[in-house]
């Protein structure tokens, strides 16, 4: 496959990450996705996970509804979500992210009937990796974070593609105004860029180092990062669903945001 | 004729659930790596998945998947180096600079169930192209390996290895898949063995090989330095320095160096590094990179 293996040459390069909203090439005419913007946000520490997304849903430059979560509790006991212990947060078309959400809160409820404990995250994070993968011809177009707490207790955060790839990592924010958000977490959870003043001149500059963070710090973050984006991006606004998981459980916050 | 009878003797409703099967595969804890994929309701599923995934043939694709890479790997005297970059790019953006490109393979010997500095055995496979076809894939890849280490009491070669992979891009030829990928490893019956396998179904075996949007950069470093008796210091800092130059060189390409070496007792990871300082010490120390200023 030479286009993988060599550089791609036709494409220029761009100077935004903004992409077309129209809908590419007219021939297709099976197209059975919608944007429904938005955006998602998750932040580890370490001994709690916070999973955090915008209620917008848009179709276009419509605004559909002020309140469509995309952050959903995992295995739950009944419809409330009561007795969860794994967060999934969806981005990207809302109904490929609702079955995807169903389908996973079934396996992990299987899972818990035939064995008898709880999914650990890992396997979760793997399992999730999977069902997307199960459509890698047909995919799901949502950019999916799970964040629960591993064996030791410490926040855990996955972030996936569409098709499941996947990586664990203390910071990601996915959707529309990832590429707003995404660079003010490099640089105030994992320090990027940051060094220790009078530790050296120049290239001696030592670096940073990036400890985990405490709960206020993290969700003050959060806070500020919608805030933020929601002054420079259209499909962002109406309200921040936050989800915090500790060894406490999980505890759900709703905080308004601008909306116009 | 029964396709047409069976058609038209299922009430439209049975179509709005999960199907039988698929509640008995929900139900079922068997490993979900099964080779089953839902397809889109279309005559031409590979047109239809090129609009809506490939973004070099249409760059405002909808779902952009994570892309682009330089990874390579060498036989030397004493053993194999497999190194990597780490960066991911979906278009423009860049996905991810944390991605780790070098995948143990064999699942009773993988590196997170027991860390330490101790050779851990095992194949090592490199991921470029896509990173969930690769991830999915070199996943399958251990199933297998370690279905046939049980079976077989001992561990499979790398050229069996490869050639399940190799056999399975085949048989997904066209489908869409992207994957090169580079399987090390060695064994008592092969010693230290490098195969090259991609989604076209291509199986290579050889000394040296570089994959991804950054190979030739890689190459034009590794070629003009690489000896088969490298001393095993050498082989290391080639490596990292060819990455490096990719790095460099391709947009695509960044982030961490990740550096593995493969022995016989099995492979040592030797650092997963930000490039950054690395590229300044090989400038200001070694006089490399003499292009780029330091002072304005």
């Amino acid at each position: 496959m030479a286009t993988l293996l060599s550089q791609p040459h036709g494409e220029a390069i761009g100077y935004s990450f903004t992409q077309p909203t129209s809908v590419p090439n007219k021939e297709h005419s099976f197209y059975p996705y919608t944007d429904n913007g938005g955006s998602t946000l998750g932040i580890t520490g370490s001994n709690f996970a916070i999973l955090a997304g915008d209620t917008r849903s848009v179709a276009g430059y419509n605004i559909n509804s002020r309140y469509v979560p995309k952050v959903f509790k995992i295995g739950g006991d009944d419809e409330t979500g009561e007795g969860a212990h794994i967060l999934l947060s969806v981005v990207g078309f809302a109904a490929d992210g609702q079955a995807l959400k169903e389908r996973l809160d079934a396996v992990v409820k299987m899972y818990k009937y035939q064995h008898g404990k709880s999914m650990s995250v890992g396997a979760c994070a793997q399992r999730l990796s999977t069902i997307l993968y199960q459509k890698r011809f047909f995919p799901y177009y949502v950019h999916a974070i799970l964040a629960g707490l591993d064996e030791d207790g410490r926040g855990a955060l996955y972030s996936y593609d569409p098709v499941g790839s996947y990586e664990r990592e203390q910071c990601r924010a996915a959707g529309s105004a990832a590429s707003l958000i995404m660079p003010f977490l490099d640089n105030q959870v994992n320090f990027k860029n940051q060094y220790i003043p009078g530790s050296g001149e120049g290239h001696a500059l030592e670096p940073k180092r990036a400890d985990p963070l405490s709960r206020e710090t993290v969700e003050e973050l959060v806070r500020d990062a919608f805030t933020s984006a929601v002054e420079r991006h259209i499909e962002v606004g109406d309200g921040l669903q936050m989800m915090v998981i500790t060894s406490g459980g999980i505890e759900e916050i709703y905080y308004p945001l601008k909306k116009d | 004729m029964d396709k047409l009878v069976a058609q038209y003797t299922r009430a439209p409703h049975q179509n709005e659930f999960y199907s039988e099967q698929e509640q008995r595969e929900l139900t079922e804890s068997l490993p979900p790596l099964s080779l089953k994929f839902s397809l889109p309701p279309v005559d031409n599923s590979r047109a239809f998945l090129r609009a809506m995934t490939d973004d070099h043939s249409n760059p405002s694709c909808p779902i952009k998947l994570a892309h682009g890479t330089t990874t390579l790997a060498f036989r030397f005297q004493g053993g194999i180096i497999v190194a990597t970059d780490s960066r991911a790019t979906a278009g423009n953006w860049i996905a991810s600079q944390t991605v780790k490109k070098v995948i143990p393979v064999s699942r009773l010997s993988r590196g997170e169930d027991k860390p330490t500095n101790e050779p851990t055995p095992g194949l090592l496979g490199t991921m470029a192209g896509g990173a969930a076809d690769c991830q999915y894939w070199l996943r399958y890849l251990s199933q297998q390996c370690t279905l046939h280490e049980i079976r077989h009491k001992r561990r499979i070669t790398v050229a069996a290895a490869s050639k399940i992979l190799a056999n399975l891009t085949y048989a997904y030829k066209g489908m869409g898949l992207s994957m090169g990928t580079m399987l090390a490893g060695m064994t008592p019956q092969e010693g230290p063995a490098l195969y090259y396998i991609d989604s076209d179904g291509t199986r290579l075996a050889g000394n040296l090989f570089c994959v991804g949007s950054g190979q030739t950069f890689a190459y034009g470093v590794l070629d003009a330095n690489y000896r088969y008796d490298l001393t095993e210091e050498e082989a290391l800092e080639l490596g990292r320095r060819s990455i490096l130059a990719a790095m460099h060189r391709d947009a695509y390409s960044g982030g961490f160096i990740n550096l593995y070496h493969v022995k016989e007792e099995g492979w040592v990871h030797h650092g997963f590094n930000d490039m950054n300082p690395i590229f300044w010490k090989t400038k200001l120390e070694k006089g490399e990179f003499s292009n780029v200023t330091s002072e304005l």
